[in-house]
């Protein structure tokens, strides 16, 4: 499809239930689909002549603990063919295990082992899902918003055993996380104590 | 009677001058023929993604330096693009040029660490002796503008970090002049050298289906014969009123995209002189004073510059909530930022998609039948830096 409206409405007839909500914005469509439907997505937005989304440029995941639904997971397409790009988004709770799409795009196996290691999302028929940037033995899924910057563990080398350990960590100092709002807006104590106030009120 | 035959396993690095930094790579082996190739990778390992959504918009910029540090301001162009894109604020022509001119110089000195390392690796040594000789000018050109040979921390959403001292455009130039013939020279010694070719020519073979379907991008795309370059097809900053070509190889192997980087460092030469050319003297970052600081001068002066000075460097700029991805042509393919704001000062989430990841991921599918002398020709030419395979 030349234009992305084009390409909008093609996808939406095509695809109708399947496809939750589509949106245009900075040059990109963004769809939302669900889990269940993202292999017949891929393969569509990868086969059809006219969208042929033939590179599965990125795999991740955004963590909102808050939700109920706490994870979304991104797939970034990429067409050579018409030079467009497209986002396809669905959201799945904590210990969902989600459809891998190795079969249609090789280089997902990669990306795949990533989301795994950095948010513990597990894929089903994923041919090696191992962790793959974190250390051997590493415990804890680094990219989740409750997962501490500093991490749990440290490791150096033991004089005494002559190997690598790997003790808790112990900080001189705790990370500090500064509050810069302006003063005119109110900071977030002062904030809330007038929201208590207004409420007693 | 009969034997039972064993593979054998071999341990490839992490310390190993030809892995081009710490990758574990477990290979197979057949007598000398490679069956699996399982690459470890994530010795380098930092937690970028996770550091960046901690720091202010400003604070993140350093770390993308340490990604691909061979080409350190093609990364930091990524992630300016994508806050200015969702800021909506325009950067002024000036700083556009400035900050194409170092992506080239990034270029060049990815291309002629790769090209002349890759020679290193199947035998050849002069080369990047004369390699390294340019790379040490464009490492000053480097210094000149922005105070550091590697880690620059020079564009900033908005525009660069300060305006290009004096005489340094004359030296550019100049560099510009004396360069091609060095990169004759190198050509001399390699495009037609027995010993190189019978290394590299179709060794490492992709076609242009599997460079679509393992995500390749850049050079190792182009070698297959796919003429996609997103300079050209989705061009960002001033690419659009350049003039240059794009090398785009035939047969996928080593060599051709070997002879894709050379073509490269040809255009990025005359892309320089170009942006050399047309650059006229203007503002170098965007003048919105909630954005980009003001000037150390005004600070002493205004009440007004004080208070976006301290806000700035205290809370940073905050950016609307939205997202986006966008991608760069860096020399080694297409580096992209998806860039999640959440009205803040801080980033809600930066995923940061190297092509080296990619690259490295299809090592198995490259090597597969291979020779063990192979590995490192082949491993040269998918130009890995080990900063932003493992982010």
């Amino acid at each position: 499809m030349k234009s992305l409206e084009d390409l909008e409405k093609k996808i939406n007839s095509e695809l109708t239930t399947k496809i939750n909500s589509t949106e245009i914005k900075h040059n990109q469509i963004y769809i939302e689909t669900d889990k269940e439907d993202i292999i017949d997505v891929a393969i569509f937005l990868k086969t059809n002549q006219d969208t042929k989304f033939r590179q599965l440029i990125d795999i991740t995941v955004v963590d909102y603990p808050e939700q109920n639904q706490r994870f979304e997971v991104v797939y970034l397409f990429l067409s050579h063919e018409f030079n467009q790009r497209l986002i396809v988004k669905y959201s799945i709770a904590e210990n969902e295990v989600i459809p891998s799409l190795t079969s249609i795009f090789p280089s997902a196996n990669w990306m795949e082992r990533e989301v795994f290691d950095m948010y513990g999302v597990s894929f089903k028929d994923h041919p090696d899902l191992r962790r793959i940037l974190t250390d051997y033995g590493f415990e804890g899924h680094p990219l989740r918003k409750d997962f501490p910057l500093t991490g749990h563990s440290e490791v150096r080398y033991s004089e005494d055993q002559k190997k690598v350990i790997s003790e808790p960590v112990k900080l001189e100092q705790n990370y500090r996380n500064f509050d810069y709002e302006s003063p005119w807006e109110g900071t977030k104590y002062i904030k809330e104590e007038i929201q208590n106030n207004d409420k007693k009120n | 009677m009969t034997k039972k035959i064993k593979n054998l396993n071999l341990n490839f690095g992490p310390q190993h001058p030809a892995a081009h930094g710490v990758l574990r790579l477990i290979l197979e082996l057949d007598g000398e023929v490679v069956e699996k190739a399982d690459p470890h990778i994530g010795l380098l390992h930092r937690g970028t993604e996770k550091l960046i959504e901690n720091k202010t918009y400003m604070q993140a910029v350093p770390y993308f330096d340490r990604l691909d540090y061979v080409a350190p301001m093609n990364q930091e162009h990524a992630f300016a693009l994508a806050v200015e894109k969702i800021l909506k604020i325009d950067v002024p022509i000036r700083a556009q040029y400035i900050r194409v001119i170092f992506c080239e110089i990034g270029r060049i000195l990815s291309h002629i660490l790769n090209v002349t390392t890759q020679a290193l690796d199947v035998g050849a040594l002069t080369p990047s002796l004369w390699g390294f000789e340019e790379r040490e000018t464009l490492m000053t050109f480097y210094e000149r503008a922005s105070g550091s040979r590697l880690h620059a921390n020079y564009f900033r959403a908005g525009g660069v970090h300060q305006d290009l001292p004096k005489g340094l455009e004359e030296d550019i130039a100049k560099f510009c002049e004396t360069f091609p013939k060095i990169i004759n020279d190198l050509e001399s010694l390699l495009t037609d050298n027995r010993i190189f070719k019978q290394r590299n020519v179709d060794i490492g073979v992709v076609t242009k289906e599997d460079a679509l379907d393992y995500s390749f991008s850049g050079v190792m795309i182009r070698g297959s014969g796919v003429p996609w370059d997103l300079r050209k097809s989705q061009p960002y900053d001033c690419y659009e009123s350049l003039d240059f070509k794009i090398p785009v190889g035939k047969n996928g192997d080593c060599y051709d995209r070997y002879l894709c980087r050379i073509e490269e460092m040809k255009e990025s030469v005359s892309i320089i002189k170009q942006c050399l050319a047309k650059m006229e003297k203007g503002p170098i970052k965007s003048l919105d004073g909630k954005i980009s600081p003001p000037p150390k001068a005004e600070i002493k002066q205004s009440m007004e510059a004080l208070i976006h000075h301290f806000k700035l460097f205290t809370e940073g700029y905050r950016v609307p909530k939205d997202e986006i991805y966008t991608a760069v042509e860096a020399p080694k393919g297409e580096f992209g930022v998806y860039l999640i704001s959440d009205g803040s000062s801080k980033p809600y989430k930066c995923k940061i998609r190297a092509p080296g990841f990619s690259h490295l991921q299809s090592m198995d599918y490259l090597i597969k039948g291979h020779m063990l002398a192979d590995v490192p020709a082949v491993l040269g030419s998918l130009d890995i830096v080990f900063g932003e395979v493992d982010r």
